[in-house]
């Protein structure tokens, strides 16, 4: 269509408009942009210090189980070798013996767990060895007495002062005890209480006072939390310090709003043809409730719990308050046992002098973002698996 | 909802029940800079005996002496860590909640490095200088008055030192290391220095700050850098003007990217910081709160294992992490005074 002025539909500022109109798109693609690249150098830096944790190197030597070795376990290999072995191997020599006496005596020629600086020149980083290990070192190497495994150390260990004995199992665990005690606390109770503001209670000064303090406490620093766990469960309730069962009710009091407010949406978004079609058959409201609104809202209740807990799953300041943070290297059993949780660990790791953790923390980051990743995506399944289209 | 709601009811009741039983797992809290040391002296312990891993908090000292000194309940820890020694205000407030048997133990000094990139050159300063550069307030020219520091480059400090921009990257005010850095560095000096203690004087109310003074320049000289000594090795390589002050455990472990500045004329190595010859470096303790060893029994194993050669002695396993050992006989002393458990006093505190 031609612009002149004999056009009836020529509009003077159209292409000022159209300008516009290309300006904002152009905006928008590169905030979108942006963030990706932010995302991609993270991850790209996380991928490029983690991959190496993936392999371990091991060391081939006798270990001779002898009178000397139950004494001081420094003992159990030849001496030139002890500076490359890792101590968390050898000083369980002396437990082995006193576990199984038949090893008295005995000599055996196994792959050990090296030392982290053989670990580190072996992958190429720099690495502090006296001269003297290193002659040792070059020739095992040059006789395959020292071999890069799959570190299954690092999924089957917790933590460790010696970096190549660290693993992120206790952590791992720790993480999953604490979120099963926050959603076994704040899910029903979420929910349960979204469901009396939407559905029972009336509009009412009071009703509307809840509701702005919920909003409000989905929006207050997570490490106030922290400070109300540790002064409730901890000091008042006299719950045991840095276990599982603290962190748990810590973390729920923190996802309860997000619970709440989500789920209040979910269930708003439920037609309210359904409620009375159910009123007008004659059912109860609990009967309407529990049958019909429920299940119908329950994708979107899910959604938005899963991602509360993805969220709490990730959280590590109120867990510093209430003692999380700190040097457990072993599993925790039930939830009353001291507990650690993954990122603590990577915040731990991260602090550490030794170089040999930097792979390791960042092999933590990326098991974390694994699990969140999956966590989300199973919220997103569950949206598409059970979602109803009016 | 009322089977889970019976539920959680059940679960707290019986946590409440099994919270006040004993336990056999040693609880220690304090120092973030003994924490390295401590937990590797705990995994020792779990991993050569059937012990359980005693549980490590780093809280920071004055955070551990507040958990600790909180009373003699199974729920309050059985030792606490410090960068410094027990202070007569705590000790007081351990007493006063009925902790009265508490036996310390050294364990051996940390150095704080005064540290610049691998590529510089080396570099001198003198305990002085380093005063001068991260005061806020120094004296001015002619020595009367204080005056806003005005320094931005060594040279202005002194025409011998090089012509470099001053800039520090240092811990934060939360941490341990600050404490120390401002006690040794500003503290000691500023007390013996006539133009900060007139002021105070003078009038004691008003020039109460001044008694003792270790305030540090927030002109964007001396840069806080959080709680991560690794952040600081970072930077300095990014900004080789710039100096950092951090553990020596991270000098060490570090050594193809940062070097030591001498400190009065002194590199710090284990030998010096061992001999108290390197200026700044500090002891580090840990406190037993001896009502608990009867109730747990991995308590005397811990603390034994963690005074003994291996660990803290002079080829120790703790050594390997950057913990500077005690002088020999030092180091038999306390071995002996902790072993009997020997009563901490107020007396014995207040002499320092």
């Amino acid at each position: 269509m031609a612009k002149t002025k004999k056009n009836i539909f020529y509009d003077p500022s159209l292409s000022k408009r159209h300008f516009k109109d290309k300006i904002f798109k152009y905006a928008t693609v590169a905030s979108l942009a942006i963030s990706l690249i932010f995302l991609v150098i993270f991850l790209s830096d996380m991928i490029i210090k983690g991959s190496s944790a993936i392999k371990q190197s091991y060391i081939q030597v006798e270990v001779s189980y002898s009178q000397k070795a139950q004494k001081s376990y420094r003992k159990a290999v030849e001496r030139k070798y002890v500076n490359l072995i890792s101590r968390a191997e050898l000083r369980q020599v002396p437990m082995q013996m006193k576990n199984n006496a038949s090893l008295m005596g005995t000599k055996e020629l196994k792959w050990l767990i090296a030392d982290d600086q053989v670990d580190m020149y072996m992958k190429g980083y720099y690495y502090k060895l006296k001269s003297k290990d290193l002659k040792t070192l070059e020739a095992m190497v040059a006789n395959g007495r020292i071999e890069q495994k799959f570190n299954t150390v690092f999924f089957t260990h917790g933590d460790s002062k010696s970096p190549e004995f660290a693993g992120i199992l206790s952590a791992m665990i720790g993480t999953i005890f604490t979120i099963l005690v926050a959603m076994a606390v704040a899910f029903p109770l979420g929910v349960a209480t979204a469901i009396y503001l939407e559905e029972f209670s009336k509009e009412s000064w009071w009703s509307e006072f809840l509701e702005v303090n919920i909003n409000n406490l989905a929006a207050i620093p997570s490490i106030l939390f922290g400070l109300l766990g540790l002064a409730i469960f901890i000091n008042l309730f006299g719950l045991p310090r840095s276990s599982a069962l603290v962190g748990g009710l810590t973390l729920a009091l923190m996802t309860l709003p997000i619970i709440v407010v989500s789920s209040r949406a979910a269930l708003r978004s439920v037609p309210s043809t359904i409620r009375q079609a159910g009123y007008g058959l004659g059912l109860t409201k609990v009967q309407v409730v529990k049958d019909h609104v429920l299940p119908l809202a329950f994708p979107g209740i899910m959604t938005g719990t899963i991602l509360g807990l993805a969220q709490a799953m990730g959280e590590t300041a109120p867990l510093i308050i209430v003692g999380m943070i700190a040097f457990i290297p072993d599993s925790p059993t039930t939830i009353m046992d001291a507990a650690t949780v993954m990122p603590a660990q990577i915040f731990t790791w991260a602090g550490m002098p030794e170089r040999a953790y930097i792979e390791k923390t960042a092999a933590g980051i990326l098991t974390l973002l694994t699990i969140l990743i999956s966590l989300n995506a199973f919220a997103i399944y569950l949206r598409k698996r059970f979602e109803v289209k009016w | 909802m009322l089977f889970k709601k019976t539920a959680l009811t059940l679960l707290a009741v019986s946590a409440l029940a099994i919270a006040v039983e004993a336990r056999d797992q040693v609880k220690i809290v304090g120092s973030s800079t003994v924490y390295p040391f401590s937990s590797s002296v705990a995994e020792e312990l779990g991993a050569t005996t059937s012990f359980p891993t005693p549980v490590v908090e780093s809280t920071g000292s004055g955070g551990g002496m507040k958990l600790f000194c909180a009373g003699n309940g199974m729920n309050t820890p059985d030792i606490t860590n410090a960068s410094r020694r027990m202070k007569a205000k705590e000790f007081i407030m351990c007493e006063k909640n009925g902790v009265n048997d508490i036996t310390e133990a050294v364990i051996g000094f940390d150095g704080i490095a005064f540290a610049q990139a691998k590529s510089n050159k080396a570099f001198s300063v003198t305990k002085e200088q380093l005063l001068l550069a991260v005061a806020a307030e120094v004296p001015s020219r002619d020595g009367h008055i204080l005056v806003k520091n005005p320094y931005k480059k060594w040279s202005d400090i002194d025409p011998t030192l090089p012509n470099r921009e001053i800039i520090i990257y240092g811990p934060p005010k939360s941490s341990g290391t600050r404490d120390a850095f401002e006690d040794m560095i500003l503290k000691a000096q500023t007390k013996k220095m006539p133009v900060y203690t007139d002021l105070y004087k003078k009038d004691k109310k008003k020039y109460k700050a001044y008694k003792k003074y270790k305030k540090i320049r927030t002109d964007g000289i001396y840069v806080p850098s959080g709680e991560n000594d690794n952040l600081i090795v970072a930077k300095l390589n990014k900004n080789p003007a710039s100096f950092g002050i951090f553990g020596y455990s991270f000098l060490i472990e570090n050594d193809d990217k940062v070097q030591g500045t001498k400190v009065n004329g002194v590199s710090p190595t284990p030998e010096t910081i061992s001999n108290g010859k390197y200026p700044i470096s500090r002891s580090l303790f840990f406190y037993i709160k001896n009502s608990h060893a009867k109730e747990v029994k991995a308590m005397n194993d811990y603390v034994k294992l963690f005074m003994s050669e291996d660990m803290i002695g002079s080829e120790g396993i703790l050594g390997e992490i950057g913990l500077i050992a005690l002088p020999t006989k030092e180091q038999t002393d306390i071995r002996k005074s902790v072993s009997k458990r020997k009563k901490l006093t107020l007396e014995s505190l207040k002499k320092h």
